[in-house]
């Protein structure tokens, strides 16, 4: 006899979703939705906002600025991550938690705690101006880009280890064995093979460093200067005291569409997003390029 | 292409207790086929690490041919590897893997994919080049590294218990394959597994590896017919076992009876126990002449399929033992008593 032709029961785990479905439509899209209207449709139909942003001569200037920002602050921040990662992976649980404490020790202190330590640590008189004071260099990075640079380095770093460390735990490290059994040096089998396996990890690292540091806001706000404003503070500014919204909505939507832009650039570059949680372990996410 | 690994006096020491390798000296001849046996813990994987130049040696020197490769890095002692894990790259093609050793020896090109097509063909794994090994079986993966370590012609291959994450059967077929390409290639092969069976079927010698030392070296029938200790006699196949009330002085005695010795048996002149394989067992219902026997009940009998294990208490102490029976005895049943004998030339008095 014939099975009975099965009927599909729809799974009731999408359920589970829901309530996170709901919120971001509340608090995400209809908000987002208004910034688009708003951007282009004050008072009547218009991409005049948009044409604004080159046009009048602040804006760009900022975007420069705060893309160049996050492009150092993200350098910065992987040139530290991958060796402090890489380290993670290399020793004893014990020390590996402490390391993973240090890294998490900024995301427990509070915003406000570490942007007004950055602003003890490098203001006229704080260590750092007086450790350069004796070699009779008067250097003050309180309101200056650098010191910007150095203290988003610092709270964005987590960001960068984090993903690091966890494609690089997922790397196998025998591999490395066999690479110099198989006639490599040591310096080559790293470059040949570990590094190659963990650059998913560094994109999902570059990715999320980088789009932070477009819109940080309260450190460039605090530690800044704000005759060298970055394009968060701008918006701000927009916002807050000059009631621009259609301006300040035309400039939200530039900086996601940039944001988005790079994710779906750095997406190519092998699972990018599901790096940041699981890294690049899963063998099935071979690459496509570099084939014979 | 095939190299005399002569390890002279090697020790490894990590500072615990016991040296992971204690002043072990080993020839393995050009081309043979050599097997590092032992429980885990026993030395023979960091025996093989040394050679390969993995760990570094604590004393000792290690050779190959007549060239000292002791402090020589592992990328530069030319020999091929496999391990466990196959340890295949997982972003490379099965053709980038096996391309690898020839690249990093800057082998021109069309010479590359010329032996890459070559020990493809070896291993049978012709039309695999363009899939990653994620997209392999692991009995296909295990064939890839293969073709991989030995596609550039190595000094001599070393085998990490290749087959150890392998299902039985794919196990059978693979140890066929390693056998066929130790035949066609010729090369050294050292091969470390802690699986007796594997090591008996495909090994021109065995080393038998405890506590960081070797047991016994020799070829798999003189291991198996002529243990020297009781370890081997245990760790290869069974054994009875009888521990002689007084170490061997010309005499062998076992709970007071004197047993008939052959020369030829007799491992050490201080052997004191006295081994019987089950299959040279037999079970009768009186003493049988030109043999050594002793009495015995029948605990159980364990049908085994091709054969039947009989499960015996020896003697007055009823010391458990072992004999093998043919199908066809079918006689045999629990509770009875028998006497076990075994022809003098089959027992084999070891150290313990």
């Amino acid at each position: 006899m014939a099975d009975p032709p099965q009927r599909r029961i729809p799974s009731p785990q999408w359920l589970l979703v829901l309530p996170a479905l709901a919120l971001l439509a509340v608090i995400l899209l209809v908000p987002l939705g208004r910034s688009l209207t708003y951007s282009v449709d004050a008072p009547a139909w218009t991409l005049d906002h948009y044409t604004a942003l080159f046009t009048d001569g602040v804006t760009l200037t900022v975007l420069a600025r705060t893309a160049l920002t996050a492009t150092i602050v993200t350098i910065v921040a992987v040139l530290l991550g991958y060796p402090y990662a890489y380290l993670m992976t290399r020793v004893g649980p014990r020390l590996r938690g402490l390391l993973m404490v240090i890294v998490l020790v900024p995301f427990w202190t509070s915003v406000m705690a570490r942007n007004f330590a950055w602003i003890i640590i490098l203001q006229r008189g704080g260590p750092v101006n007086s450790f350069f004071k004796l070699f009779g260099w008067d250097l003050v990075l309180y309101e200056s880009v650098a010191g910007v640079t150095i203290a988003m380095s610092q709270v964005l770093l987590p960001f960068m280890v984090l993903p690091l460390f966890s494609a690089l735990s997922g790397i196998d490290r025998r591999l490395l064995l066999a690479a110099r059994g198989l006639g490599s040096h040591p310096i080559t089998a790293f470059w040949k093979i570990y590094w190659p396996l963990s650059r998913g990890g560094v994109v999902a690292g570059l990715i999320l460093v980088f789009t932070l540091s477009l819109g940080f806001y309260v450190t460039p706000a605090l530690v800044g200067s704000p005759q060298q404003s970055l394009v968060a503070q701008l918006l701000g500014q927009r916002t807050t005291q000059l009631l621009d919204f259609p301006g300040a909505s035309a400039l939200g939507i530039l900086v996601l569409v940039v944001s988005l832009a790079l994710v779906s650039w750095a997406n190519r570059f092998g699972g990018t997003i599901s790096a940041i949680g699981v890294a690049a372990s899963t063998p099935t996410n071979a690459p496509t390029k570099d084939r014979p | 292409m095939s190299t005399r690994i002569r390890l002279t006096d090697v020790t490894k020491d990590y500072g615990l207790a016991v040296p992971a390798v204690d002043n072990v000296s080993l020839t393995i001849e050009p081309g043979e086929f050599m097997t590092l046996l032992g429980p885990s813990g026993s030395g023979k994987t960091t025996t093989l690490n040394l050679i390969a130049g993995f760990e570094t040696l604590t004393a000792g020197t290690i050779a190959f041919d007549d060239a000292d490769v002791s402090t020589l890095p592992p990328h530069k002692r030319n020999l091929g590897m496999l391990f466990q894990n196959y340890a295949l790259f997982p972003h490379m093609t099965v053709a980038q893997n096996v391309a690898y050793p020839l690249r990093e020896r800057k082998v021109p090109k069309p010479d590359i994919t010329r032996r890459v097509a070559e020990v493809l063909d070896l291993v049978q794994l012709t039309g695999r080049d363009g899939h990653y090994p994620s997209q392999l079986s692991g009995g296909q993966q295990q064939r890839v590294a293969l073709a991989r370590a030995i596609v550039f012609g190595p000094a001599a291959l070393l085998l990490d218990e290749p087959l150890g994450a392998l299902d039985r059967n794919l196990r059978g077929v693979l140890q066929a394959e390693i056998h066929r390409i130790h035949q066609e290639v010729g090369t050294t092969f050292v091969f470390v597994t802690h699986d007796q069976e594997e090591a008996m079927n495909l090994s021109d010698r065995i080393a038998l590896f405890n506590n960081g030392k070797i047991e016994q070296v020799g070829t798999p029938e003189a291991l198996y017919q002529r243990p020297e200790t009781l370890f081997t006699a245990r760790f290869l196949g069974d054994s009875n076992v009888f521990p002689l009330d007084k170490p061997f002085d010309g005499k062998a005695v076992w709970e007071d009876s004197v047993w008939a010795v052959d020369p030829g048996t007799v491992a050490a002149p201080t052997a004191s126990a006295l081994v019987v394989r089950p299959e040279d067992m037999r079970l009768s219902t009186s003493s049988v002449p030109g043999t050594n026997s002793v009495g015995a009940t029948v605990r159980a009998v364990e049908y085994m399929g091709a054969y039947r294990t009989v499960v015996l208490a020896l003697g007055r102490s009823g010391l458990t033992g072992r004999a093998r029976l043919g199908p066809e005895d079918t006689a045999i049943a629990a509770g009875q008593t028998v006497v076990a004998s075994w022809p003098v030339a089959r027992q084999r008095l070891v150290l313990s």
